[in-house]
């Protein structure tokens, strides 16, 4: 199975450091990790819209998944279902059962920002706070109570470490996070979100306003954050899924000529390897060798 | 690849999902709570206004009944008849639009189609300078300055045309210099800067797609405007100029100032009258019993007649941003 | 009407007399315009300055206000600009908490929900509500049973300034990208919070133009102070009891009297009160300069 991976790793524009080319990605074990995310017969809702249809699937620990599909195939409303980011479009309404290490995440008692406290995200275009870098990373920590300067002090270093920022801004903390390139503030971002020490992390779409030299930086940070998050990331580039996912999920959009409705639904659900070589499904399969080609 | 080492938090793995459950806490609610208490505050405001001015205005509304539309102005004989200073208002007001209505209209257009977009800028700080005059200062300049020099004009064009049918009942003698057209010059240079600003944005949102339009088939640039811009903006500037217009019927201090102080009903522009807001600020400081009754009473119908003007100019105001929109 | 081609090529010469003649004079117009409304600027400010700056010093500005009889050189404003200084700060106290809260309510939790849509027209058409009506109410409702005092003044500047702030603050939030909001809800952060730490923070440079501005405009007024503070000649530091004074007020009454004296230093408070509103309307456009990380 390494093989043909390796042949994808070749076509790859930019060479991967020595480093992760062996840490690389083993494949995944066909007994996953702990149950993270069961999802069942999910469908969204926008108003009258309905944006995605039943979709079943498990998400394990310490896995990256990511979804693929074409636009408006319902990737990023999915997504945002898990930390309930849906709940600031009014008229959003989600349908079946999600549940998180066993608790149904839109059960009645649950609050949505301690949902969010554990499922962080990462968004598409970087949106650092105008604040300082400092105070960019230490917002979450704050927010959630801690206030000492000291403890504040290791959270900030920690997780700009973790996400690989801390040599390039730890001597100018103070200055604006606005005044960070696009990929230095999308590790901005990530350290801001991993700073609340969240379980798992949701990516959308995470470097597709990043240059390459940048998108590879965002792409190591995942592969290694993964060891201690699990990580569920969409993403419209099939090399970027193929470099760094374990699972993949294909979404495609469903028309019904009769009444003229779109919708969104998951058609195949597995290990990365599998649906890129061996698509069970013709609709995957032209997805995935179109793009290839 | 850094040395990562995690902080005190238990492992992801081991920890319980608890903790997810739990209600909105206080503090967000009453936030919202708070929130909404403050934005309710300026209908309660706009309430309680009418009501208490109302009710302190009621024994001259049920003394005169419908004899306070009278034209009998005499404290001394309690006697209100508020005509003559619904008479003063309006006129004021007609003549301050004149004046400064197409004036605005000519800037905004002169901002919008004429003048290069570095120079637009530089223009409204110019005249929003306008704005930041106070009334009581615009009333010090018009009585001390403005107003005895116009003493003369007024009295050369009296006697010019005094005898001439129409005319000489607008223009002729008496003159003042403290009188009905004077008020209504200082308060058109009041309005201007508001009429031009709001039709400036009204005229902004025409879509340059129809410029463009009118000038690829020829047209001059007076031609576009006559064209294009005018039938788009048309409701919107009148939304503005109504704006103006209750702007110029509410303007006390400087009015009150260079009117002239005289309750009566004339058509001659030019010699000393009244109006509502001045009266109240000139009289009510004096005034007790059913005489502040009546006041209070002028200060209702100001009230009313303000309301009415602001509510429909902003719905027209409204209804033509909305179009533009193409909602 | 363009004249008949010429030989050989297409006609590129301007349109006919009239038509060229026509959008000469209208363009020219709107310049007359333009300077129309600059002449009695001019006037005006020329005159302010000419006739003020002679008698402004230190001690015009602080010096007790003499009987109007009283020459020039006698005297000044001070309980003036003390008055206006005390009742302007409290009426900004007032009012800007209130309408901050107002506008983030209505940007913020109404949205386009039509208690919201409501109050937001009301705001506006309360904007154009005759100065002199919120003295009438305040008397109405505080004077008959308080009695006159700074407070009553400041509650009628307040009554005045709250639509202005709320409308400019409402502004401001609406330019916030929602982005920021996003990436603060993804943290768990409560709406509450969201809104505090992060959206305001973010618009304050906005806002506080416009207080600065709706300020400038509070200072200048007069019609709500005379029936609130009732104005006195003697100074009142203590803004919440008694009668007091400010510079407006001195100006209405200086401006009616014959006396020389009381004109000139009526024109010395004038020219006081022009420039505290210039100040306050460049230190809005520094501030918006500077400070105001999203403008229109």
């Amino acid at each position: 199975m390494d093989q043909p991976q390796h042949d994808i790793a070749a076509k790859t524009e930019l060479p991967k450091p020595a480093a992760l080319q062996d840490a690389r990605r083993q494949d995944v074990s066909a007994a996953p990790g702990e149950l993270i995310f069961d999802v069942q017969d999910v469908s969204v809702y926008y108003g009258a819209f309905k944006a995605v249809t039943g979709v079943t699937m498990p998400i394990y620990e310490n896995e990256i998944t990511a979804f693929i599909g074409s636009s408006g195939s319902g990737k990023s409303t999915m997504l945002r279902s898990f930390n309930r980011m849906n709940d600031l479009v009014p008229g959003a309404r989600v349908h079946g059962s999600m549940s998180y290490r066993g608790t149904a995440l839109y059960g009645k008692d649950v609050s949505a920002a301690a949902v969010r406290r554990r499922i962080g995200m990462v968004f598409q275009k970087p949106n650092p706070f105008p604040k300082s870098i400092y105070d960019n990373v230490a917002y979450g920590p704050r927010i959630n109570g801690t206030r000492k300067k000291s403890h504040l002090d290791d959270i900030v270093e920690n997780s700009l470490r973790k996400a690989a920022l801390w040599e390039e801004v730890k001597n100018r903390l103070g200055t604006s996070g606005l005044s960070l390139s696009g990929g230095q503030a999308q590790r901005l971002c990530i350290a801001r979100t991993i700073a609340v020490e969240p379980d798992v992390v949701l990516m959308d779409e995470p470097a597709s306003a990043l240059d390459p030299i940048a998108t590879g930086a965002v792409e190591d940070l995942m592969l290694e954050l993964k060891e201690q998050y699990t990580i569920i990331v969409v993403t419209h580039n099939m090399q970027q899924a193929t470099r760094v996912s374990d699972r993949t999920a294909f979404f495609y959009v469903l028309t019904d000529s009769k009444s003229d409705t779109r919708t969104g639904v998951l058609v195949e659900y597995g290990r990365t390897g599998q649906i890129f070589q061996d698509p069970q499904d013709p609709r995957t399969q032209a997805y995935v060798t179109g793009r290839m080609g | 690849m850094s040395a990562v080492t995690r902080t005190d938090q238990a492992a992801p793995g081991s920890a319980p999902a608890g903790g997810l459950v739990g209600r909105r806490g206080l503090a967000d609610r009453s936030f919202q709570w708070l929130a909404l208490g403050c934005g309710l505050l300026v209908l309660v405001i706009l309430v309680l206004i009418a009501v208490t001015t109302t009710q302190k205005a009621s024994s001259w509304f049920s003394t005169e009944g419908i004899k306070i539309f009278s034209t009998t102005w005499d404290p001394a004989a309690n006697k209100f008849g508020a005509l003559a200073f619904i008479y003063g208002t309006a006129v004021t007001a007609v003549i301050a639009l004149v004046i400064s209505v197409p004036v605005s209209i000519g800037i905004a257009l002169l901002l919008t189609e004429v003048v290069p977009y570095r120079w637009a800028r530089p223009i409204v700080y110019v005249v929003d300078l306008l704005a930041v005059v106070p009334s009581v200062v615009w009333g010090l300049w018009g009585i001390l300055v403005f107003a005895p020099w116009a003493q003369h004009i007024y009295a050369s064009i009296g006697s010019g045309v005094n005898g001439i049918p129409v005319l000489g009942s607008l223009f002729g003698p008496p003159t003042s210099g403290a009188s009905f057209f004077t008020a209504g010059i200082i308060l058109a240079f009041m309005i201007t800067p508001i009429v031009t600003s709001l039709s400036r944005e009204v005229i902004a949102t025409v879509p340059s797609i129809d410029r463009e339009g009118a000038y690829a088939l020829g047209a001059t640039r007076w031609e576009m405007i006559r064209g294009v811009v005018w039938p788009h903006s048309q409701g919107g500037v009148v939304g503005s100029v109504l704006l103006g217009l209750g702007r110029a019927m509410g303007e006390t201090i400087a009015v009150a100032l260079v009117i002239g102080s005289s309750a009566t009903i004339t058509s001659h522009l030019f010699a000393p009258g009244y109006n509502m807001p001045a009266v109240i600020a000139n009289q009510f400081g004096e005034a007790t019993g059913l005489f502040q009754s009546a006041l209070m009473g002028l200060g209702v119908l100001l009230f009313a007649f303000t309301i009415i003007v602001n509510v429909i100019a902003r719905g027209i105001v409204g209804r033509s941003a909305r179009r533009m929109r193409g909602a | 009407m363009a004249a008949v081609a010429e030989r050989g090529g297409a006609d590129l010469r301007e349109p006919a007399g009239w038509r060229r003649t026509k959008n000469r004079v209208a363009t020219i117009l709107m310049y007359v315009a333009f300077v129309l409304a600059i002449i009695p600027l001019g006037f005006v400010l020329y005159t302010v300055v000419a006739k003020g700056a002679s008698i402004i010093s230190w001690q015009f500005l602080t010096a007790e206000i003499p009987f109007n009889v009283a020459p020039a050189s006698v005297g000044g404003m001070g309980p003036a600009v003390l008055g206006t200084l005390e009742i302007t700060a409290l009426a900004t106290v007032l009012a800007v908490p209130l309408g901050v809260l107002g506008a983030i309510y209505l940007n913020e939790y109404g949205g386009n929900n039509w208690l919201a849509k409501f109050i937001g027209f009301m705001a506006d058409v309360m904007t154009g509500v005759p100065s002199i009506i919120m003295g009438l109410f305040i008397f109405t409702i505080w004077v008959l049973h308080f009695g006159f005092s700074g407070l009553a003044g400041a509650f009628a500047l307040g009554c005045l300034m709250l639509p202005v702030v709320i409308r400019s603050t409402d502004e401001m939030l609406k330019l916030v990208p929602d982005a920021l909001r996003d990436g603060s809800y993804a943290l768990g952060a409560s709406k509450a919070r969201v809104t505090l730490t992060v959206v305001l923070p973010a618009a304050l440079g906005g806002i506080v133009s416009g207080v600065l501005l709706a300020v400038a405009r509070a200072a200048g007024e007069t019609a709500p102070l005379l029936f609130t503070i009732l104005t006195v000649t003697a100074a009142n530091p203590d803004v919440f009891h008694g009668p007091n004074t400010s510079l407006p007020s001195q100006i209405f009454v200086n401006a009616s009297s014959p006396y020389t004296g009381a004109q000139a230093r009526g024109w010395g408070a004038a020219l006081t009160l022009i420039a505290i509103a210039f100040i306050l309307m460049i230190t809005a456009r520094l501030v918006t300069a500077r400070f105001a990380k999203y403008s229109r």
